[in-house]
């Protein structure tokens, strides 16, 4: 079906969007978290549910996520859908309890007695001068966990097609979304079920021959900025969106990297164990024959900084990426 | 035992019969472990009997519990079945989690146990999580959560008990409070001298009980599970007992006073309630059935688990999600 044409759409509103549809469509979807309610949400991401949907299914919570998570699983368990909203990324350090040892593991633990269908969302990334506790990227932490699944939509596209997915998924699913783009725009077609994104399905972003580069989260943007740069040098790179950290598509990432034979891979959270980390070494047991040393483009191995000027130091930027592969192609 | 004249000899018994059950499984699984049987470790309730009886002995059908990780008694007497417990315990392919949880994971959901749980604390929280689908899917039952006076410390506590009022959810905070937390005592965890006083701050009832009278018990959940599947929100109960056994078994539980630790006091609720059973209208001989039936229960479920195969290893990855095909690592 092909209803809705082509509309541009705002990333906060995609947010919105998809819980509207998900919370008509099944009425086992609620909706918790600190000012999700009346109020409508600090950016605005949750208006008219409350409205729309009532108090019992559209809840504020107290400021407790340990607690409010928890009560989430609690309530998965036992016949509901739980949606739950965590302001910021870096506060999921207080409800690492129920989603480690309690979400991923229940299914497993009881022997398969339950499951645990719900999607927490939650605002991460850098590049709003938000400083040390509220720029974080931890997609790595959580997808080391088995039990969980992780998306990072970047476009408004991939937002309400990967929320909408998560919350008829039947695990536990963290949606890690981005504050610098909540008022960004993007290309949305189709509606109802022709928006669904499949979780763990990599998106290529552009297609090249020289080089492969992945771009995790809101590094997308800079990534295919880069390549714009690059292609007016004769570089042509291909970038893609692994969209989800956990199902990761390396079935895509592999494939793109045995035809151009050269990888990089970018993203905001730090090098070391990270999922930048996880998709070399997973090229690297592939055995694919590589024209460059692969590489790795992060930020140093130092909290995000609040000044502007550090701040832009901190993250890699388009001119970064394309230096980096400049490098790597000329090698 | 002012509350127990209305509750009828045949239900008493029942409650009789169920602390003798939780009893016979305790000491099968102690006795498994020394023998070395039973891999890992096991935190048993022996003493507290009367808790976990009276508790879910005042359920019905359709009501919910949440456990900790001493929490074989609960588990029994909301019904989950004692074979499949042991078999749990002996890490067997038919224990309730398939033997990839053990003793700290054992749940029977359609029993309502929705199980125990290794992580202090977490108890209350998934419990709330249940009241809160009860009440949104409009079910006219009730949540237990039990904890313990330690748990009582956790963060999540407070988040949850706030929460259950804020949202008046139909849950019963059930704290059996056994005089120890680990290695040691209430007066290290516990800034006052009831947690069941700290219900004040949230706004509801909070009430201590005899956790050694299993007639007290059932009274007192009785009537705030009635309150819990009323509408009537939440409320605290903190049960007085003592844990015979140390935290864990072979632990030498040397931070005991020695009179304590010999139980001089003579704390043990399946006797409180023989020498009470008269006013019942129990006669001694049918506490004896009871108690016979109860061992003989569990003696068939301990053959039974003892004899079964372990897991195969094509188990090690099954159930890791919903629906499977994950497909990392
Ligand atoms: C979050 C967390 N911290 C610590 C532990 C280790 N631990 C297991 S049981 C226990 C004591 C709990 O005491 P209490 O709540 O009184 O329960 P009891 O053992 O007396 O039944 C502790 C500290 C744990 N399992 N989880
Ligand atoms: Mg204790």
């Amino acid at each position: 079906m092909r209803g809705r044409p082509m509309a541009r759409v705002k990333y906060y509103r995609a947010l919105n969007r998809a819980l509207h549809e998900e919370m008509a469509r099944d009425d086992r979807v609620i909706l918790l978290g600190e000012d999700v309610g009346a109020s409508g949400g600090i950016f605005a991401q949750t208006r008219g549910l409350y409205e729309t949907f009532g108090p019992a299914r559209v809840r504020d919570t107290p400021i407790a996520e340990n607690g409010f998570v928890s009560a989430a699983v609690g309530a998965a368990m036992t016949g509901l859908r739980p949606v739950v909203e965590v302001g910021f990324e870096d506060f999921l350090t207080c409800c690492m309890d129920p989603l480690v040892n309690q979400a991923a593991k229940l299914r497993y633990m009881l022997g398969g007695q339950v499951s645990v269908p719900m999607l927490l969302y939650t605002f991460g990334g850098g590049g709003v001068n938000a400083g040390p506790q509220h720029s974080q990227s931890l997609a790595a932490w959580f997808a080391h966990v088995p039990g969980l699944k992780v998306v990072m939509p970047a476009t408004p596209r991939d937002v309400l097609g990967l929320v909408k997915s998560g919350i008829r998924d039947d695990n536990p699913v963290l949606c890690l979304l981005s504050k610098k783009l909540i008022g960004s725009t993007g290309e949305v077609t189709g509606e109802g079920d022709d928006t669904l994104v499949p979780l763990g399905a990599a998106d290529i972003a552009r297609q090249g021959r020289d080089a492969t580069l992945v771009a995790l989260g809101q590094m997308r943007a800079p990534a295919l900025a880069a390549a714009d740069l690059l292609a007016a040098g004769g570089i042509d790179v291909e970038v893609i969106d692994p969209r989800s950290a956990s199902p990761l598509d390396m079935v895509c990432i592999a494939a793109s990297v045995r035809r151009t034979g050269r990888l990089a891979v970018v993203q905001e959270a730090h090098a070391p164990c990270s999922l930048a980390a996880e998709i070399v070494a997973a090229i690297a047991e592939a055995g694919i024959a590589l024209r460059a040393t692969p590489r790795r483009i992060t930020p140093p191995f130092a909290p995000s900084p609040f000044a502007p000027q550090l701040e832009r130091a901190f993250l890699p930027d388009a001119e970064r990426i394309a230096s980096t592969l400049r490098d790597m192609v000329a090698a | 035992m002012a509350a127990s004249s209305s509750v009828a000899p045949e239900r008493a018994l029942a409650l009789y019969r169920t602390m003798c059950e939780i009893r016979a499984f305790e000491q099968a699984a102690v006795k498994g472990y020394r023998d070395g049987h039973l891999p890992g470790f096991i935190h048993v309730s022996l003493g507290q009997e009367a808790c976990a009886a009276g508790a879910c002995g005042a359920l019905v059908e359709g009501d919910l519990i949440t456990s900790t990780h001493r929490g074989h008694g609960h588990c029994l007497a909301k019904g989950a079945d004692p074979g499949r417990m042991l078999a749990e315990l002996y890490a067997r392919a038919d224990g309730y989690a398939k033997g990839r949880g053990g003793s700290m994971h054992i749940a029977d959901v359609a029993a309502g146990v929705l199980g125990a749980n290794g992580i202090v604390g977490q108890s209350m929280g998934l419990g709330i999580g249940a009241a809160l689908s009860l009440q949104v899917r409009g079910q006219p039952n009730c949540v237990v959560a039990f904890f313990g006076e330690g748990a009582s410390g956790t963060g999540i506590a407070h988040e949850a008990m706030n929460m259950a009022a804020l949202w008046n959810l139909g849950i019963v905070f059930f704290c059996e409070s056994n005089r120890y937390a680990e290695l040691s005592p209430y007066d290290t965890h516990v800034s006052v001298p009831d947690v069941a006083g700290r219900a004040a701050a949230y706004g509801f009832t909070g009430v201590v009980v005899d956790g050694e009278d299993v007639m007290a018990v059932h009274a007192a959940v009785a009537e705030a599970a009635a309150r819990a599947r009323a509408g009537g929100g939440p409320s605290l109960i903190e049960a007085k007992t003592y844990r015979w056994h140390g935290h864990y078994e072979g632990d030498p539980q040397t931070y005991k006073p020695e009179a304590e630790r010999r139980n001089d006091e003579g704390l043990d609720p399946i006797a409180r309630f023989a020498r009470g059973a008269a006013a019942l209208g129990l006669d001694p001989a049918r506490l004896e059935g009871a108690r016979e039936e109860a061992e003989a229960r569990i003696a068939a479920a301990l053959a039974w688990a003892g004899s079964l195969q372990s897991p195969p290893a094509a188990a090690l990855t099954e159930d890791v999600y919903a629906g499977q095909a994950h497909g990392a690592g």
